[in-house]
This record gives structure tokens, sequence and C-alpha cells, in this order.
């Protein structure tokens, strides 16, 4: 067997093709590490092993007739457990939907399909993508691959480790304020947030939707840009999709032009870890050497944009939540009481204690005399925030800074402190906000062997700045 | 401004959670630290800013009302916690 854990999304297509391996042995090798070093991780909630399997066998079919095959033929993918794939569980990290079975799939899934991906299983989660350590889920903890006593980040906590581990060279999370962006850094692995509008949401469980986006996480970049490729795009079912004429990612990595790159002052002030501030500087310095330019820019909304997430998240997931009572899917508590309080009891029961909290803290700002109070207030200030993303960008292509302010931290350490945890997410959250793309790229570690990730953030629809700009940092 | 027991004790009625006494007090005292940090909002001067939502499309978007395979009864209801062949089955709504 070839060493497994170390090959591309390409290697493996490559091995494939050139009958070096079988699809059936690819697959089967990643569900092993599912089953054993992934258990120990408790990166999974399901392993999708019948159709994986079956899945691999039309691979190798079609590699024995001679048929042309997928971009992704044959290679191992996870995905988080609130996308909706066929016949196997869809839980959210949550009790709620906890024997919750979709029977349709998500148009991600339908796409990777097609390219001859196989899904291997769904990724452990923060309940209904809610956190950012993965604490929050029904299923338990996901463990940092390389410091088990540490988090993995969240929310796509399990899909991140799965990737970082070597069980999958591919997998999909969702963001909605850097739940991809943050676990990667924490986890070593490349992680990006398309435009709003990139990827197709249909069949992606709601939580906020005017920030919600389907996002790859993956070991290196040309991976990452052709299972960006093979996935964008508009779906005629999901009407947020956008129609865009996406260049050819893969093919068009190598870049000669040189970047201006934005250093936003905000990014850097306090709160930030010195090692992680020594990374990002180190970045800077090796892309100067190489001809870049770099101004000193102000992105002054930076610091209020966590507290316009803290409305506008938890304003919406109150209403995308209200779907779950008891009646269409899901878990159900009655006994004899009439219909309402079946509704309460449910709910109280089938939500855990962050998810309770932000329908809590949504339905608030949504009430009667506090909408324009809060909600309005947040909208406003997050156009100020757009408006100064849209200036910035006619004199950059690109803005630069830290993922998180720290390394991964340690299990229990923010889970009693839910401000504290939120302020894990202040340098991902802007982008979320705006609609534009942003990834995390590996690129140093702390003293102790932490990984750290560095950001880059472009404008609208210039997802291919992004994967340039980690390609250089690659090489 | 705090919040007080009564108002989370509406709000989770509102939000149809039924809290314990002690989930009340819990969420009492974090909504308030919450609320306190997210009302530095209001020192932000948003005079004349209006919403565009530009970073949703733009534009409406319209299919031709044709019909198309949608999923079959049996499928929309295998999930439900209770039903029978056609209906989701639900508590009684009207008191006695």
């Amino acid at each position: 067997m070839l060493d497994y854990k170390k090959m591309s999304a390409t290697d493996i297509r490559e091995a494939i093709a050139t009958r070096k391996v079988t699809a059936v042995e690819i697959v089967q090798e990643s569900i092993r590490l599912a089953k054993t070093e992934g258990k120990e991780l408790n990166a999974f909630v399901t392993i999708c092993e019948d159709k994986a399997l079956t899945q691999a066998k039309v691979v190798d079919d079609k590699v024995k007739s001679g048929a042309p095959i997928g971009s992704l033929a044959g290679v191992p993918i996870a995905l988080k457990d609130n996308i909706s794939y066929t016949d196997y569980l869809c839980s959210c990290g949550s009790h709620i939907l906890d024997k919750y079975v979709p029977p349709y799939d998500a148009t991600l899934v339908t796409r990777l399909l097609s390219a001859d991906a196989v899904i291997i299983g769904k990724t452990n989660m923060d309940e209904f993508a809610m956190g950012s350590s993965n604490e929050n889920s029904y299923y338990g903890p996901v463990k940092n691959p390389r410091f088990p006593d540490r988090v993995p980040g969240g929310s796509s906590g399990g899909s991140a480790a799965s990737v970082a581990q070597g069980i999958v060279p591919l997998a999909f999370g969702s963001e909605t304020g850097g739940s991809v962006r943050q676990p990667a850094s924490f986890c070593g692995v490349y992680g990006m947030k398309p435009s709003y509008g990139g990827i197709s949401r249909y069949g992606l469980v709601a939580f906020a939707s005017s920030t919600d986006q389907i996002s790859p996480i993956a070991r290196n970049v040309a991976d990452l840009a052709t299972v960006f490729k093979v996935t964008c795009g508009r779906d005629p079912r999901d009407s947020t999709s956008v129609a865009f004429d996406h260049p050819d990612y893969p093919n068009r990595l190598e870049r000669k032009e040189k970047f201006t790159i934005g250093i936003p002052r905000e990014y850097f002030a306090e709160g930030l870890d010195p090692e992680v501030n020594a990374v990002v500087q180190k970045c800077i310095s090796e892309l100067k050497k190489a001809g870049h330019s770099f101004i000193d820019i102000s992105l002054p909304m930076t610091d209020k944009g966590v507290a316009v997430y803290y409305i506008v998240a938890p304003a919406e997931a109150s209403a995308n939540l209200a779907r779950f009572d008891g009646v269409k899917y899901g878990l159900r508590k009655s006994g004899d009481k009439e219909l309402a309080d079946m509704y309460g009891d449910t709910r109280a029961s089938g939500f855990g204690a962050e998810v309770k909290r932000r329908i809590m803290l949504g339905t608030y700002v949504l009430s009667s005399g506090y909408y324009d109070a809060y909600y309005i207030k947040a909208s406003k200030v997050r156009e100020l925030m757009r408006c100064e993303f849209e200036e910035v960008f006619r004199a950059v292509d690109l803005i630069i800074s830290p993922t998180a302010p720290t390394p991964a931290f340690r299990i229990g350490e923010k889970i009693d402190d839910p401000l504290a945890m939120y302020l894990s997410d202040a340098y991902t959250i802007p982008a979320s906000l705006a609609g534009i793309p942003a990834i995390s790229i590996p690129y140093g570690s702390a003293s102790d062997g932490r990984p750290i990730g560095v950001q880059f953030t472009a404008g609208g629809f210039n997802e291919l700045a992004l994967f340039q700009v980690a390609k250089m940092m690659e090489q | 401004m705090p919040l007080s027991k009564e108002q989370v004790e509406h709000i989770a009625k509102l939000a149809r959670l039924n809290l314990t006494p002690a989930e009340i007090e819990k969420y009492t005292h974090e909504l308030t630290v919450i609320l306190s940090y997210i009302d530095q909002l209001q020192t932000v001067n948003t005079e004349g800013v209006e919403v565009q939502n530009q970073f949703i499309t733009a534009e409406n978007v319209f299919r031709e009302d044709v019909p198309e395979p949608s999923l079959p009864r049996s499928e929309a209801l295998r999930n439900a916690p209770d039903r029978d062949e056609e209906y989701f089955h639900v508590p009684r709504v009207i008191g006695d």
C-alpha cells in the first residue's frame, strides 16, 4: 500500500487512474482509519461504509473499462454532519436530530459524486454549528489531532481534525462566522470560506442564512482549488447561489504579477497572542522578499464585528431553528400535553445549552420593542463594515491577518465563558458579515508546536487570489 | 441594563423553550453579560446608513411555474415521530 495518509487528492486519483491501487483499497483504508484514529479523536458521527464501497467499485469499473473518470475519482471525502446525504443520519451534533435521516442529497453531494468522489463519513460538529471549540456536540468533544488535550476549533472540528489526521485528504465544513477557518488554523490545514453564494447550500441545515457558506478543507492548495472548482457555482435549488463565471482554479495557481496586500492595524491590537503575531510577521517579510508590496490600512469597524455577529446570527438562528418542533422530524417529548407544551418540552430537552442560549438571545433581539435597537442597528453597522472592505479593496488585492487570536486552547478552558468563546472568532467574523472570501493557511507554529494559521481576505469572488497567494506560500 | 427573570421567562415562552428555573437563572445572568457587550454598538454613528444587503444576490430569482417531481409523501413523512400514511400527528390543540 502507498502511504495513504500522506497522499493528496491528486495523488490518489492519479494512482487509481494508473492502476497502482484500486479505489476500493483506498476507501477501505480511509474507513479503517476513520474507525480507529477517527474514533480516538471522536471526529465522526457516522461512517458511510456501504455506499462508499459501492461508489469505489464504480470508479474501479470505470478505470478497468477505460471510461473517463472524474477529477476526484476515488478520493475519500468527509462531510460535516449538517450536510444532507440520503439515507445517512444528519444529526447536526444535536439530540433533537439524532434520528433524522434526510431523504435527499445536498447539491454539494450531487456535485462531488458526479466528479466520482467517495463520501466516507459525516463528521462531528458543534451543535447546529454553534461554537468555536467543538465542545457543544451531543456526541461529545472532538480532540485536536496533534494536542489531544486541546480543542480542534469549531464548529467544523471533526472535518478539520479528519483532514489533519490523514483520514481523508478533503472534507467540507460550513462557515457562519469562521467555523472552517478557525479549526483549519488550530489543526494546521487549509480552510477556505467562499464568497457568499459561492457554493450551493441546498441540503445544508440552516443556521444564519445571511452568512452560512459551505467551505472546503484540505492539506494542500491544489486539492482545495480542485474541490472548490467541482462544487462552486449557481444551483437552481438555492436562489442565493450566484451565477459567477468561475475561473479554472486548479490550472491557474501560478501567478507572475505581484500582489498589493493590506495590513489592517485593528487585527494586530490587544488580545493577539505574540506567537501568532510573530508567524504573521514572518509571512509578511517572506512575501516582501518575493517582491509583493504591503500597505498599512485601517478597518475601524473591526472591533464591532463580534457584537454585530451576536445579534445577526442568533436572530436568524432563532427563526431557522423554529422548524424543530417535534412534528416533522426528530425528537418529540410529549405525554398527554397540549401542542404548545409539546413544542416547549421537545425543544428544551432536544437542544443543548449553547443552542438554547443563542435562540434566547436571538428571540430577545427580535422581540417587540428591541428590534430597532438591536437588529436594525446591527444591520447598519454591518453595512458600514461591508463598505469599509469595499473601499479597501480599491487599493489592495488582499488583506493579511491572523486567522485566530491564539493557537488551540485547552478543552474546557472557555466553555463556561460564552463571551470569551465568542471573541475567539473576532478575526474571522468580519469577512463572513461582508460576504467576502477568506482563507486560513497553515504557516507556522507556536513554541510548543501548536499550528498557527495566517488569514488572507479578498474582494467578492476573488477566490483565485486566495488560492494564488496560498500557492506562493506553499512553495 | 440587567435583564429581569420575568423578561427571560417571557423570552423563553416566545422561543417555545420550557426551561427549568435553574436555566432561567443561568440565562438571565449570561444574556445580561452578552447584551452589555453588544451595547457598544449604540456608540457607532449610523445616521443615514441604508441597509442594502448587497452581500445577498441583488436581483430576484424566478423560474417558470412548471410542475417538477417532488418528494413522495411517504418520504416526506418518514422522519416524523408520530404519523400515519397521510398525516403528521400532533397533540390536541383545542382544550376541553
